[in-house]
């Protein structure tokens, strides 16, 4: 049996965290979904190496991480410019590259974006939980050492496999690559609660600026702007999608993502799409973003349209991706 | 019954069975749940009851929001709540009701004059309906607690509770799985591991199951592997 090479955690900085497709089928047990933030660059990042769409990622959330090269290795950046360097040499996302043992890769402060994926050979080995290596910290499953855990100063990850057949390109073609220094526009399917919300609300709410919060993390994105006002006579816990964007008495919607509790009793205005899921997972604190409502025809549509993209540049089929 | 659909995302609708909670819908709820898992076979992605809904997520590549509506309208049609068991299964839940482990059952029992044993025994006197889970994994969300035993969440909630506690907030009860901070009034303790990954089933409870308290001694307990470490109350 070869030995596989290993990435050595010199630095772990503030959160970086194992994530696979996510948990499935045990959502009515109270267990969340887990999985990337930014599906889309998490796909690309499997893309580029041939992996298959669900293998482990390294979610790497605001930069500061440090990584050494044991041996060599060949890797993919996807995602947010985190001002990584290989050697003190720039590397910018969205390619694969190789490191030579003992090559140094951080990770810095965030240009562009808020989460990067890197990805390895057949997905990086993690200890899976109920069928998803997907790290949870509150449940403590999933991760590289099977607690729930983010990596810590002196951790060790390693891919599945030395090496496997690549595909011919090394990066992701520009069109493919989102632009997070544009102004986001999330596109929401109204469902839930929608008509319940007072009428200059649902106007406000789609044509009002609104900010991401400093309280975001992989549970919810709040958003703050104006005070959305909803006449809900009285709300009882219902199951929350992806997406789902709950209004709380004080009127400033929480956008529900990856890890986020499985059912929750405030009116919902819709669900975000796919895309502007992943899109939201790229925006920075104070970044201001727009909702524009959509449906759902049109959201499968691109939904498809960005995963098979991801699929056929991989060539392999995109099915198994589908729980986004 | 007409339960009305709602939007929920590209592969996701939210069925609501009633406006507010009603017992009486239950064995509705388990019903269509048992025939969804049928009729959506390997399509089923996720299917999460709570209290009056339940939110069917099936796969998109396979079916689209019209396709898999009509699933779920024909399930509807179709369905009978008692031939698939729609009373749920009665699980019994053993608790040694002390104020040590439930520093609240005081509280309640000032309310009414009562004594902590009696606010025990009428907790542990009628039966309770899983309504689902949540919050962490195998916390079931039990009621209706009878108005009497009723409590508002704490203002301030506890850093640690303990695994294992029984818990009331309004007209609910439930029972901690996993040591985690928590707002709910403390009122007992059960020995019973509520939710362990490596087992099957995970958990002790699912949603549709009907549950009943009984009032043990710290003897038994003890004998049943619980941990009788008193309620630590760390300042907030």
């Amino acid at each position: 049996m070869s030995v596989v090479a290993t990435l050595r955690v010199e630095k772990a900085g503030p959160l970086a965290l194992l994530q696979d497709g996510g948990r499935f089928g045990v959502r009515h047990l109270g267990i969340t979904q887990g999985g990337p933030m930014d599906w889309h660059a998490a796909g690309w990042a499997n893309a580029l190496l041939g992996n298959d769409p669900g293998a482990a990622v390294l979610e790497v959330a605001i930069g500061g991480l440090r990584l050494v090269a044991e041996a060599e290795l060949t890797l993919s950046l996807c995602g947010a410019d985190l001002s990584a360097s290989v050697n003190g040499q720039q590397l910018r996302p969205w390619q694969r590259f190789t490191l030579r043992a003992g090559d140094r890769l951080a990770f810095g402060m965030p240009r562009c974006g808020v989460r990067a994926y890197l990805g390895g050979c057949g997905g990086w080995r993690g200890v899976p939980a109920l069928g998803s290596v997907a790290c949870v910290g509150r449940e403590g499953f999933g991760g590289h050492k099977g607690d729930g855990l983010p990596l810590d100063d002196g951790d060790q990850l390693q891919p599945e496999v030395r090496s496997q057949p690549l595909p011919s390109y090394s990066y992701v073609p520009p069109e493919y690559q989102p632009d997070y220094g544009q102004p986001a526009a999330l596109g929401v399917i109204p469902g839930g609660q929608t008509a319940f919300f007072d009428g200059a609300s649902l106007y406000e709410a789609f044509n009002a600026p609104w900010q991401v919060d400093t309280r975001a993390d992989r549970m919810g994105i709040r958003l703050l702007g104006p005070e959305l006002v909803c006449h809900h006579p009285g709300m009882v816990s219902e199951g929350l999608a992806a997406g789902a964007i709950q209004v709380p008495p004080d009127g400033q919607p929480i956008c529900l993502m990856n890890d986020r509790q499985t059912i929750g009793g405030y009116p919902r205005l819709g669900t975000l799409t796919p895309l502007a899921r992943a899109r939201l997972a790229q925006c920075q604190t104070g970044e201001t973003v727009r909702l524009r409502a959509t449906g759902i025809e049109r959201a499968r549509h691109e939904y498809f349209g960005a995963q098979k993209a991801i699929g056929s540049f991989q060539g392999q089929k995109t099915c198994a991706a589908g729980r986004g | 019954m007409t339960p009305e659909l709602q939007n929920a995302g590209i592969d996701a609708w939210l069925v609501r069975f009633s406006d507010g909670i009603d017992p009486a819908v239950q064995p509705w709820i388990n019903a269509f749940c048992q025939d969804c898992r049928t009729a959506f076979g390997g399509l089923l992605v996720e299917l999460v009851p709570s209290y009056t809904t339940v939110l069917v997520q099936y796969d998109p590549w396979q079916l689209d929001d019209t396709g898999a509506r009509r699933v779920i309208e024909r399930v509807l049609d179709q369905m009978v709540p008692d031939s698939s068991g729609g009373g749920g299964r009665l699980v019994e839940i053993p608790v040694w009701y002390d104020p040590s482990v439930g520093p609240e059952l005081e509280l309640i029992a000032a309310r009414h004059g009562w004594t902590p044993q009696q606010v025990a025994a009428a907790h542990a006197a009628s039966e309770y309906q899983v309504f689902a889970l949540g919050f962490v994994p195998g916390f079931a969300f039990m009621g209706m607690l009878s108005p009497e035993l009723a409590m508002p969440r704490l203002a301030t909630p506890r850093k640690k509770v303990p695994r294992g506690s029984i818990a009331i907030a309004e007209r609910q009860t439930s029972a901690y799985p996993q040591q985690t901070p928590g707002g709910w009034n403390l009122i007992g303790r059960t020995p019973v591991v509520l939710f362990d990954a490596n087992r099957t089933p995970m958990t002790t409870l699912e949603p549709g199951d009907r549950v009943r308290f009984i009032s043990i001694s710290r003897e038994t307990f003890i004998k049943l592997g619980g941990d009788a470490s008193p309620v630590e109350e760390v300042a907030p």
